[in-house]
C-alpha cells in the first residue's frame, strides 16, 4: 500500500476528544457458523475521537464496524451507540441507525435515483423533515463534498471519487452523531481517493467522531488520534499513531506494518 | 523519416466540416448495405421478396373482395359469385355478441362500453406516471364503478364492497407500522367483517328494484368477460406476486415456507385444472348455501396461477439487486416496509419488467381457457352459438378467428410495446 501525501495543513482547533462517552462496547464475541470471527472485543470511543482500524485481511475489521450499527448482529457482550444499547429490539436499532452515518467501499448509491433524491430520501421518510428543508441540506451538503452540479444526475453518470463523496453527503444529510468508514477509498484510482480523503479530513475537522477502516496510512498519522490494530478477529494493539507507527510493541504489528509500509 | 514525423507539429489552419461522399447518404446506401450486400444476401432477398407477394396476392383480394352486409353464409356466396373472398358479415351481424357475449340484455350495451372508457382513463395515471398523481383518485374509485356499471343491481354492493376495502386500508395503515403481520391479518379480517355485514344488510331482492338492471355473471361474454379477467387478474397478481416473493425471501421459516410450497404447487399444476376446481369443486369449500359467484372464483383461480408466476419473476429480480442495497438503505435508518418500497421494490420490479409483461401477456391469452368451463368468452361465442349454434354462419372459419386473432394481438402488442416504453424511460443507470 502506498502511503498518499496529504499536502494541506491539517486545521486542529475543532479536532477535540471530550469526555462523553459515544461509543461503548464491553466483551463483545461473534460468529459466523462456527467461525469465531471477533474475540472479547472491548473498545471505549469518545465524542470527537477519530479512530482508523487496520489490520490484514479477514481479521474481521469490516465486521466490527457492521456491528456498530447492527449491520451483523452480535451474539455475545454490549455494544452502547450514544447511550442506547444495541439489542435486538428494531426501535433501538432504527434508532442507531439513524444517529449514525456509514459510508461503504463500493458507495451503494441508489441508482435509480437522482444524486439530490439519494441524499433527501432518508431525511424525508426516516426523520419526517419536509422535502424542501431536505433539499436545501442536501445542496449544503453537496457544496460541501464540491459537487453541487451534479445534483440532478444519477448516481452511474458520475466517477467513482464523485460518487463515494454523494456517499458521504448522502450519510451527513442524517446529521449523523458519528460515522463509520469501511475502506471508502480501496476502490478508487489515486487521484479519486486524495478528494475522498480530503472530505473526510474536513469531517474530522468539524470535530465528527469517525470510525475508519482504511489502508491509508497518511490518513491514520495526520488525523486520526488513535490506531487500532486487528488480526484474527482480536483488538492487537492500540495506540496514538506517532507510537503505533514509530514504536509498535507487538509482533504481528510489526510484521504487518513492515508489509504495508513496504520497510 | 521525413519531417513530418518529427515530434512538434502545429496546426496551421483549422479543417471546416464538408458532407459524407453521395454513396454514403441516402436510400442507395441503405439499400445496399442491408438488402444487397452480397449474393446470399441477395438471393435471401429475392426469396423473401416473393414470399411476401404470394402472401399478399392471396390475401389482399380476400379482404378487399370481403363481403360486410349479408345475413348469412349462403347469401355471402351469392354476392361473390365464385370470386375468391371473405363473408365479413359475420362481424358486423355478430358484433354485439363477439363483444358482449350472447345473453347481455342488448339494450344494456352502453355499460360495460362505458366501463371500458373508464377503464383507460383509470389506467393511465398507473402506467404512466407523469400524469397528475390527483387522477389516481378515480382509478382507486375505479373497480367498484366499473363493478355496478357492468353487473348493476343495488348500489349497495358496491358500496359495501368499497367500505371493506377501505376498512382494510384503515387497519393496515394504523397497525401495520409497527407489526406488519398483524396489520396484514387485521387488514384481511376487517374487510370480511365489513362485507358479511353489508351482505346481511342488503335486503332480498334489492337486485330487482335496482337502478341499473342486473346481470348475472353467467349472462356476460365476449371479448368483454376476456377483457374483464385479463384486467382484473394481472392487476391483481402483480401485488399479490410480489407479496409472495417478499414472503418466500421472508426469514420467518412459516411464512417461507408457506409461500414456497403455494408458489411451487400451483406452477406444477396446468391452468385448466385450476379452472375445472374452479367450475366444479371450489363449491365444497364454501358453506354450502353460499353461491360464489362464478366469475369470482375464476378470477381467484387465474390470479393465484399467475401470482405465483409474478412472484418466480420479481424473486429473480430482487436476486439481481447487489447486497449493498439492502445494507444501505438499512444503515440510513429506513426501515423495511420503507427499504422494500423506495429502494428494492422499484429496482427489483424494473428489472423483472420484461418477465412480468410476459406473464401478463400470456395470461390474457389464457384468458380464453375459460370458453372450457362453459363460459362463453370471445372464443367460447365462436366455438359456440356462432359456428356451432347457427346454421348461418357454420363454415366462416377464416373470418372468425382472424378477428380473435387480430383482436387479441392488438392488445398484447400494445402490452408489449407500452413495456419498452417503460423500460426506456426508466432506464437511469448508464453503465
Ligand atoms: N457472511 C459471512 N459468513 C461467513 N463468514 C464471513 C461472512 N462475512 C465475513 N466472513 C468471514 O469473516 C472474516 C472477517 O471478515 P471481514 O469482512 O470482517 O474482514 P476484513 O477485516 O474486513 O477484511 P478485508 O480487509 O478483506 O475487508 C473473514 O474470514 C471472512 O471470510
Ligand atoms: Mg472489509
Amino acid at each position: 500500500m502506498s502511503e498518499l501525501a496529504i499536502d494541506r495543513e491539517i486545521d486542529r482547533s475543532k479536532m477535540q476528544v471530550s469526555d462523553e462517552i459515544a461509543i461503548q462496547i464491553n466483551g463483545m464475541n461473534k460468529w459466523y457458523g462456527a467461525f469465531h470471527v471477533l474475540r472479547d472485543i472491548n473498545l471505549t470511543v469518545n465524542r470527537g475521537e477519530r479512530i482508523v482500524i487496520a489490520g490484514p485481511s479477514g481479521s474481521g475489521k469490516s465486521t466490527l464496524i457492521r456491528c456498530l450499527n447492527a449491520l451483523e448482529e452480535h451474539q455475545q457482550g454490549q455494544i452502547i451507540v450514544d447511550g442506547t444499547e444495541l439489542t435486538s429490539d428494531l426501535k433501538n436499532i432504527d434508532k442507531i441507525r439513524s444517529e449514525v452515518g456509514m459510508c461503504f467501499q463500493h458507495f451503494n448509491l441508489f441508482p435509480h435515483l437522482t444524486i439530490l433524491e439519494n441524499c433527501t430520501l432518508a431525511p424525508i421518510w426516516v426523520r419526517k423533515t419536509p422535502k424542501k428543508e431536505a433539499e436545501e441540506r442536501a445542496m449544503h451538503f453537496l457544496e460541501k463534498v464540491k459537487i453541487p452540479d451534479q445534483a440532478h444526475k444519477y448516481p452511474g453518470m458520475l466517477s467513482g471519487g464523485q460518487q463515494q463523496r454523494v456517499a458521504i453527503a448522502r450519510s451527513l444529510c442524517m446529521k449523523p452523531r458519528i460515522m463509520l468508514f469501511d475502506e471508502p477509498t480501496s476502490a478508487l484510482d489515486p487521484e479519486m481517493i486524495k478528494e475522498v480523503l480530503d472530505t473526510m479530513i474536513e469531517l474530522a475537522e468539524e470535530g465528527m467522531t469517525m470510525l475508519c477502516v482504511t489502508h491509508e496510512m497518511g490518513f491514520a498519522r495526520q488525523v486520526a488520534n488513535r490506531v487500532i490494530f486487528m488480526a484474527d478477529g482480536q483488538i492487537v494493539e492500540q495506540n496514538e499513531p506517532e507510537e503505533f507507527f514509530n514504536n509498535p510493541k507487538s509482533e504481528r504489528t510489526q510484521q504487518f506494518l513492515s508489509q504495508i509500509l513496504g520497510h | 523519416m521525413s519531417e513530418q514525423n518529427s515530434v512538434a507539429f502545429v496546426a496551421t489552419e483549422s479543417i471546416p466540416p464538408s458532407p459524407p461522399p453521395s454513396s454514403q447518404v441516402g436510400a442507395v446506401k441503405w439499400l445496399r448495405e442491408n438488402l444487397f450486400s452480397n449474393w446470399q444476401s441477395t438471393l435471401l432477398t429475392v426469396v423473401s421478396l416473393l414470399l411476401i407477394f404470394q402472401i399478399l396476392s392471396t390475401l389482399l383480394p380476400w379482404v378487399l373482395n370481403g363481403v360486410w352486409t349479408t345475413s348469412s353464409l349462403s347469401e355471402c356466396r351469392d354476392v361473390l359469385q365464385g370470386k375468391f373472398g371473405a363473408c365479413f358479415s359475420v362481424l358486423t351481424e355478430r358484433w354485439n355478441q363477439l363483444l358482449f357475449g350472447f345473453k347481455y340484455p342488448s339494450d344494456q350495451y352502453w355499460r360495460p362500453t362505458l366501463a371500458f372508457v373508464f377503464l383507460l382513463i383509470a389506467a393511465a395515471p398507473v402506467l404512466f406516471f407523469d400524469l397528475p398523481r390527483k387522477m389516481l383518485a378515480f382509478t382507486v374509485a375505479y373497480p367498484f364503478v366499473a363493478f355496478w356499471l357492468i353487473w348493476g343491481g343495488t348500489l349497495m354492493a358496491p358500496i359495501v364492497a368499497f367500505l371493506g376495502c377501505a376498512a382494510a386500508a384503515y387497519v393496515f395503515s394504523a397497525y401495520g407500522k409497527t407489526n406488519f403481520a398483524l396489520g396484514f391479518i387485521g387488514a384481511i379480517a376487517a374487510a370480511l367483517v365489513v362485507w358479511s355485514v353489508g351482505a346481511v344488510l342488503i335486503p332480498e331482492g334489492a337486485n330487482d328494484s335496482a337502478i341499473l338492471e342486473h346481470v348475472p355473471s353467467r349472462d356476460l361474454g365476449g371479448f368483454m368477460l376476456n377483457m374483464m379477467l385479463g384486467v382484473t387478474c394481472v392487476s391483481l397478481s402483480i401485488p399479490l406476486g410480489i407479496a409472495l416473493a417478499l414472503g418466500r425471501q421472508s426469514n420467518m421459516p412459516l411464512i417461507k415456507g408457506l409461500c414456497v410450497v403455494f408458489i411451487e404447487f400451483v406452477r406444477g399444476v396446468p391452468l385448466i385444472t385450476l379452472l375445472f376446481v374452479a367450475s366444479v369443486m371450489l363449491s365444497y369449500f364454501f358453506p354450502p348455501d353460499a353461491t360464489v359467484d362464478l366469475f369470482l372464483r375464476v378470477v381467484i383461480m387465474m390470479t393465484l396461477f399467475s401470482a405465483a408466476y409474478v412472484a418466480e419473476v420479481i424473486r429473480g429480480g430482487l436476486a439481481a439487486l447487489p447486497k449493498g442495497q439492502y445494507e444501505a438503505a438499512d444503515s440510513l435508518g429506513l426501515d423495511y416496509p420503507q427499504a422494500m418500497r423506495l429502494i428494492i421494490l422499484p429496482q427489483a420490479l424494473k428489472i423483472s419488467i420484461p418477465g412480468i409483461v410476459n406473464v401478463a401477456v400470456g395470461l390474457f391469452k389464457d384468458t380464453t381457457l375459460v370458453s372450457v368451463i362453459s363460459l362463453f368468452d370471445l372464443v367460447g361465442m365462436i366455438r359456440g352459438p356462432i359456428l356451432g349454434g347457427s346454421a348461418e354462419w357454420n363454415g366462416v372459419y377464416w373470418e372468425l378467428w382472424g378477428f380473435a386473432a387480430v383482436l387479441f394481438f392488438v392488445v398484447c402488442y400494445g402490452i408489449s410495446q407500452y413495456s419498452q416504453w417503460l423500460e426506456r424511460r426508466l432506464a437511469t443507470d448508464h453503465r
